[in-house]
């Protein structure tokens, strides 16, 4: 579903992406992990055309996404650190939101509106929310369109632990209906139900990209956690000891 | 388009700055033609702030507003939209409210004290002022991160069209006094949209005869229909190239 070849990224001097080839297909749940400032939200914002890459290219459903902005339709993106315009509400956000996609889709999924109960601070202005609150409501603008890729960036990050296991069990069911879903993460551990196929970056590099069977099997571990942990620390034995 | 360019219009209005400046220019006009004894001069006096105010206020509100709105772009651009629309729909936004703000206020005073040709160029030449500060804002957010850096170049920028450049043209006028150098003082003329927009205006008014030799040639110029349809594609000129190396900028940049 989507292609990603040979693409690099660099600030100025600092290289954030280097040659990074991808492929992620329907009814994938990718995490995409590694330490701080890897690249994982450039990339993220690459594939969503936020940033532009210096070389390579993107391919959605086989479409180059250079110049291309219909492809966004079909995705449901929810940021690290979501920014909205200050003098707005949170209903005025939705709504905004609505109709600004209304011509796509016209039935609109409003689970996690009301279960992170919303619609009662409706009358919120953006600027006077926590951090927990405005993560709700990127999460319900990311899931609102029923879109076929959801690419979630830090979603549980602030969030209370109620909160945080209903986003994780709507991922879950929006994955059954065969949806794709990307998302980054720290914190392991939540990520072992929702996801098959880990993606590793490090300073702008792909590391490995592997399904989750396999590095279980290959570093004996049950759970992800440990095992990707396994992975880390083997790698960095390894390059201290060349 | 038209849904994004609703939503920056109804974000401008709840700003209340663009009432505050209706507000403000209706006093200030209706003051002016109140205070001269006949409208020909209150049209001068007008002119005057209209070439002073209108860009200064029209250039900072334009920079501050573009700047605040980053969080609005990020979250459009996520979305199915074009960034050349949602650029347009910024400066068609501002553009509009701004326009409609000179209108309001200065032009109804206008058409009450002095409704004939040179009160309608007035008008006109103060909107595409309006719609001229409003693009060179977006030049100047579009190549600096940096708000406040952003925003001292708007008011440089305002600075050298309102004060500067006369002050370097008056120069090299006295200094080149004895030789024939009225054209070129026209074609440099053109360069300022400020100025450009004072001479259109000058010349219809009785002033202009005190302008001298030089008066003459621009009159000869610019005076005649065929002049003024020029000065106001060079006027015109002055918000589209702006306009267009910014959104040329804006599809390439990373947020």
């Amino acid at each position: 579903m989507i292609q990603i070849s040979d693409l690099s990224k660099n600030y100025g001097k600092l290289k954030v992406l280097e040659n990074i080839n991808l492929q992620f297909s329907k009814g994938d749940g990718i995490a995409l992990i590694g330490p701080n400032g890897s690249g994982k939200t450039t990339l993220i914002k690459c594939i969503l055309g936020m940033v532009i890459p210096r070389k390579g290219k993107i391919l959605f459903n086989k479409k180059n996404i250079a110049n291309n902005w219909q492809y966004r339709q079909n995705i449901g993106y929810m940021p690290q650190i979501g920014r909205y315009p200050d003098n707005m509400n949170i209903g005025q956000v939705i709504e905004m939101m609505k109709d600004i996609r209304k011509s796509v889709s016209t039935v609109f999924d409003e689970d996690l509106i009301q279960n992170f109960g919303l619609e009662k601070i409706y009358d919120k202005r953006m600027r006077t929310l926590s951090g927990g609150t405005r993560q709700k409501v990127s999460a319900s603008l990311a899931f609102l369109f029923n879109s076929d890729v959801l690419i979630l960036d830090e979603p549980t990050a602030g969030l209370d632990p109620v909160s945080s296991e209903i986003l994780k069990n709507k991922i879950i069911k929006e994955r059954n209906k065969g949806k794709l879903i990307i998302i980054t993460s720290h914190i392991l551990s939540e990520l072992d139900d929702i996801i098959n196929k880990v993606v590793y970056l490090q300073d702008g590099n792909l590391k490995f990209n592997k399904s989750i069977s396999e590095i279980k099997e290959s570093t004996g571990e049950g759970k992800l956690s440990k095992a990707i942990a396994n992975i880390i620390l083997n790698k960095s034995f390894n390059e201290q000891n060349t | 388009m038209n849904k994004i360019l609703k939503y920056v219009i109804l974000d401008i209005i709840r700003n209340k700055i663009v009432l505050t400046y209706i507000f403000f220019l209706f006093l200030i006009t209706l003051g002016v033609f109140n205070l001269e004894d006949n409208s020909s001069k209150g049209l001068l006096s007008t002119l005057n702030l209209v070439l002073f105010i209108v860009p200064l206020v029209s250039v900072i509100f334009s920079t501050i507003y573009i700047y605040n709105s980053s969080e609005f772009i990020e979250l459009l651009l996520s979305q199915p939209l074009k960034r050349k629309s949602i650029w347009l729909s910024l400066f068609n936004g501002l553009s509009l409210s701004l326009v409609f703000a000179f209108i309001a206020g200065t032009g109804i005073p206008i058409l009450i004290y002095h409704a004939d040709i040179t009160g309608l160029l007035l008008i006109l030449s103060g909107a595409i002022l309006s719609v001229i500060f409003v693009s060179i804002s977006m030049l100047a957010t579009v190549y600096t991160r940096d708000k406040a850096k952003g925003i001292g170049i708007s008011i440089l920028l305002w600075l050298y069209f309102a004060l500067v450049f006369d002050g370097l043209v008056l120069f090299v006028t006295f200094q080149f006094a004895d030789y024939p150098i009225e054209k070129l003082v026209l074609i440099v003329s053109s360069f300022n949209p400020v100025d450009l927009s004072r001479i259109i205006i000058l010349l219809r008014l009785d002033d202009s005869a005190l302008m001298g030799y030089t008066g003459a040639v621009f009159r000869e110029y610019l005076g005649t229909g065929i002049g003024i349809t020029v000065s106001f594609t060079v006027l015109i000129m002055w918000f589209i190239v702006p306009l267009y190396f910014s959104l040329k900028r804006f599809k390439k940049m990373d947020l």
